[in-house]
């Protein structure tokens, strides 16, 4: 920042750079804008969109989805992909809350390390195909990603979960409010600040992020790739786990089906919040305001009545919009170096 | 102990003047000649011509160890054989201990082969703490083998690799590095979205409490090290968008944080500005004044009189002269460079060119190659030669369709060719045998059969199939007529050898019978007796009518075959020459930009 004005213009690519500072700058800011925008425009048409009560169920149902989104940013930031969050979450999901039913009066808490255990368990077996099997992760996921989600139609079979059987302490965690701002909401926000900041101020965080830019000099630069995958797998597992136990307790009743698709969902807000889908740069916090927004615009469409149909229009095209704003820098970049790096003095 | 003198001895840095080189004087023991070193520039012609002329065979020099080599030592002369001692002077100063200024790392007598490819045949180089060394060669002569070996990257397959007089393995690139060898590359690799500073300090970011990284200091490090270096760079900006020498810049500031001891710098002048050459240079003298061993690898002999004491000269995968610089002119080292056996002349008559079948006219893309304008005719063969990375490849590319142009025109028989359209290059007659056989040539898990016929397909099929009978008979036809040395038509292609692998790559395109073929590297890493068979191939096709773009960094190939040479360097033509009239070394000059040397073709010729 400081020298940058003193550089000679021979050495220096001060366009270049600019375009790119600027980009990544509002890569970031880009998703509120957005945000800001869609919420005047649907509550200026229909001022019930911002009622409490709507503003608290879209905080609550992106509780879900911001917390996966955090697990998957550590694998996408590390040039991976994690397909089987969903089928994590629905195994988790069924799996935990069934234990109100088997062992009555058992701790919440004890479910929710249940949970936090299953996913856990998943995490570790994608996170060693992986790294050690040298599996593309793409491959592995997708595979467990049937796995997991057979594991859970075997178990489950035609049965489910109904909300009688829960106690209604595990119930009202997604209702609990302060200020009328969801509790829940309020918690996931700081285990997401927190995941980003680990992200942000640790070697292993960072290691994370050089390993998505350039895997072969993060090899040659004696950064241990396999482990810090192995480990972006395991916690991308037991978060989903974890999401799996705030799942059964948001809607009650649980079969074999929940979290199907869910993945998908959550890779389009990580990349709609800024991360970079081949790894290297993005944040958790701007994976969380991409999820944010998804539930926003489906709200928002709800609320206004149009067809779910302009739902899932709308998500893959800001899916698209997202990937051409990466590739419009990308090759802006390129062409701006091309002809600056040339050989021609 | 030993380190301790060196040290010392070293503080002096400059002392290079004079000091040093007795130093290894004594070291050398009795040689009598070594005291006579200055006296080498007195009378640096003479006998190095002598030298080159008499003695093509090379590794002469390096044989000194007592390789047969050291038989034409006594036979060549006093003046002769000062600088020529150096080889059996250094490696006896490292291992008699009388040195008194020892090098910080020395290899000696290093070869590496794959398969049977002798990349390496006997690389020595010695280093020592605050003198920046030369590595030349042309390509191929064995220097980024000998690179890699110093990095960690290749294990040598023989010869030791000693640092502080210490025999050391090095397994893998993170041991060069704790061992105090930074290699820069030409190109480096950074992690294109973590800043500057990130990327010097990776894996060893100074923390605070709590073990978080401490980004301030991490910065104020940076910072510090640029300083240093004289360099002005944000370390707070992400590296990607860097130009090379802002990268490169990363990297020495890295090596520096390394606390490294002895720099590699592979080429890294050649994607450089002159103003960036410039500061480039001034941190390596900054670097080597305070005391560390620089290799600087480099095709701009200018470059390397400007910054090295001492130069070696590799050829053949062999050292065939190492000495300092004092005294040298650029004709010295061409002349070392080029010293080998002429190859024979061709004894295949050239025919006489008919029409002209390819035309460039000022093609252009930005920043690779400016206003290349050429003609190929009808049974010509035309060389475009130059330096690796003088952007030979990227205008064959060009003119093939793969690369986009920003101006100028290409045609064939008089019909434009569509920029950025290998299909249209393929239908006006355009063959082109890539670079890179393995990867852009072939597709290797398919059978040769079909991957002769690959190019061929829309004559062999038959209401959208491909007929196998017709695919067969193609590819017998053209294995048999190129002699291509093959198990089974359907066997897998990645089962044969390079030279037949490159004979198919050729079959593929001759089966479309080209007006023109543009061949790029066609002989790289293949044998010898294949070769020959390449050569006498082009040779036919232009006997025949073809008109043969050839690329090649081999000279004497060029020579050999050619009509005309074009020679490239940095992305532009800078000379032509008729096939009678060019040596190596007028060529080798107008490719790395240097003054031919006086009065020597009359020597190599």
């Amino acid at each position: 920042m400081v020298s940058r004005s003193e550089r000679p213009p021979a050495a220096a690519g001060p366009s270049a750079r600019r375009l790119t500072e600027r980009a990544f700058r509002i890569r970031e800011s880009g998703i509120i804008v957005v945000l800001v925008v869609f919420v005047a425009v649907t509550a200026s048409v229909q001022p019930r969109f911002l009622n409490i009560t709507n503003i608290q169920f879209i905080l609550i149902n992106t509780t879900v989805f911001a917390l996966l989104a955090l697990g998957e940013t550590m694998v996408v930031i590390s040039r991976n992909y994690d397909l089987s969050v969903g089928s994590v979450l629905g195994l988790s999901a069924y799996l935990s809350a069934n234990l109100f039913g088997q062992h009555h009066g058992i701790p919440i808490a004890v479910v929710f390390l249940a949970g936090l255990g299953i996913g856990l368990a998943c995490g570790l077996l994608n996170g060693i195909m992986v790294s050690a099997g040298q599996v593309p992760s793409l491959v592995v996921t997708l595979a467990t990603l049937y796995i997991f989600r057979g594991v859970d139609i075997l178990i489950v079979g035609g049965k489910e979960v109904v909300a009688s059987s829960l106690p209604s302490a595990f119930l009202n965690i997604p209702k609990a409010t302060v200020f009328g701002i969801p509790i829940l909401a309020i918690a996931i926000a700081v285990v997401i600040g927190i995941g980003a900041y680990y992200l942000r101020s640790f070697r292993s965080g960072r290691e994370l992020y050089a390993i998505g830019s350039n895997p072969d000099a993060a090899r040659l630069a004696g950064i241990p790739v396999g482990r810090r995958v192995f480990v972006a797998f395991t916690v991308s597992g037991a978060i989903a786990g974890v999401a799996g136990v705030l799942w059964a307790a948001q809607y009650g009743t649980i079969d074999s089906t929940a979290g199907t698709g869910y993945e998908l969902q959550v890779i389009s807000a990580v990349v709609v919040g800024g991360v970079a889908i081949f790894g290297g740069s993005g944040s958790a916090v701007g994976a969380a305001l991409g999820a944010l927004l998804l539930n926003t615009i489906s709200s928002a469409l709800y609320v206004l009545g149009i067809s779910p149909f302009w739902d899932q229009a709308i998500w893959g095209f800001l899916l698209l919009l997202a990937i051409s704003v990466d590739r419009f820098i990308a090759v802006r970049l390129a062409v701006a170096l091309r002809v600056r790096g040339g050989r021609h003095e | 102990m030993e380190n301790g003198e060196q040290e010392t001895g070293s503080g002096g840095l400059p002392g290079s003047g004079g000091l040093p080189g007795s130093g290894r004087d004594t070291g050398s023991g009795g040689l009598p000649g070594s005291g006579g070193l200055p006296g080498s520039g007195g009378l640096p012609g003479s006998g190095r011509d002598t030298g080159s002329a008499g003695l093509p065979g090379s590794g002469h020099e390096t044989g000194s160890g007592g390789l047969p080599g050291s038989g034409h030592e006594t036979g060549s002369g006093g003046a002769q054989s000062l600088p020529r001692d150096e080889g059996p002077m250094r490696s006896e100063g490292a291992m008699g201990s009388e040195g008194s200024k020892g090098p910080v790392l020395e290899l000696r007598h290093a070869a590496k082969s794959f398969g049977a490819v002798q990349a390496l045949l006997d690389g020595s180089i010695e280093l020592r703490p605050g003198e920046v060394h030369a590595l030349v060669g042309e390509n191929g002569a064995g220097k980024s083998t000998l690179v890699k070996i110093l990095a960690g990257v290749y294990l040598p397959d023989a010869g030791a690799l000693l640092i502080d007089g210490q025999e050391v393995t090095l397994h893998g690139p993170a041991m060069a590095q704790a061992a105090g060898i930074a290699v820069i590359y030409q190109e480096p690799a950074l992690f294109p979205d973590l800043t500057v500073a990130e990327n010097m300090f990776i894996g060893r970011q100074p923390l605070r409490a709590g073990r978080r990284i401490d980004r301030r200091a991490m910065r104020a490090e940076a910072a510090a090290i640029f300083a240093r270096l004289g360099v002005q760079l944000d370390p707070a900006r992400i590296a990607r968008g860097l130009s090379i020498a802002d990268q490169q810049v990363v990297e020495i500031g890295k090596a520096i944080s390394l606390e490294a001891r002895v720099i590699v710098m592979d080429e890294p002048t050649a994607a450089l500005s002159a103003a960036e050459v410039d500061r480039l240079f001034d941190v390596v003298r900054a670097l080597s004044a305070s005391g560390t061993a620089i290799l600087f690898i480099s095709h701009r002999l200018e470059e390397v009189f400007a910054l090295c004491q001492w130069v070696t000269v590799m050829r053949d995968g062999k050292q065939v002269l190492t000495q300092r610089l004092d005294g040298l002119v650029a004709g010295d080292l061409v002349r070392a460079m080029v010293g080998r056996e002429l190859a024979e002349r061709p004894d295949e008559a050239h025919g006489t060119p008919g029409e002209p079948l390819l035309s460039v006219e000022r093609l252009t893309r930005e920043g690779v190659f400016t206003d290349i304008s050429l003609t190929v005719r009808a049974g010509e063969i035309v060389a475009l030669a130059g330096l690796v990375g003088s952007g030979r490849s990227e205008v064959a590319r060009a003119i093939f369709g793969i690369d986009r142009y920003d101006a100028g025109s290409v045609a064939v028989c008089g019909h434009g060719l569509r920029r950025g359209s290998p299909t249209g290059a393929m239908a006006a007659g355009v063959g082109f045998v890539p670079e890179d056989r393995r990867q852009q040539g072939l597709v290797m898990d398919m059978s040769m059969q079909q991957n002769i016929a690959l190019a061929s397909l829309q004559r062999l099929q038959h209401g959208g199939l491909i007929r196998a009978a017709a695919e067969r008979t193609l590819a017998k036809d053209w294995a048999d007529r190129l002699k291509i040395k093959y198990g089974r038509l359907k066997g897998p292609v990645s089962m044969l050898s390079g030279g037949n692998q490159q004979k198919v790559v050729l079959a593929k395109w001759l089966g479309r019978r080209p007006a023109v073929l543009i061949v790029d590297e066609p002989t790289r890493g293949i044998d010898v007796a294949t070769k020959a068979e390449v050569h006498h191939l082009l040779l036919q096709l232009a006997r025949d009518g073809v008109g043969i773009l050839m690329i090649s960094s081999e000279l004497p190939e060029v020579l050999r075959i050619s009509d005309r040479i074009l020679v490239m360097r940095e992305g532009r033509l800078m000379a032509e020459f008729a096939h009678s009239g060019a040596s190596e070394e007028e060529i080798l000059s107008a490719a790395t930009g240097q003054a031919p040397p006086t009065g020597s073709s009359g020597a190599i010729n």
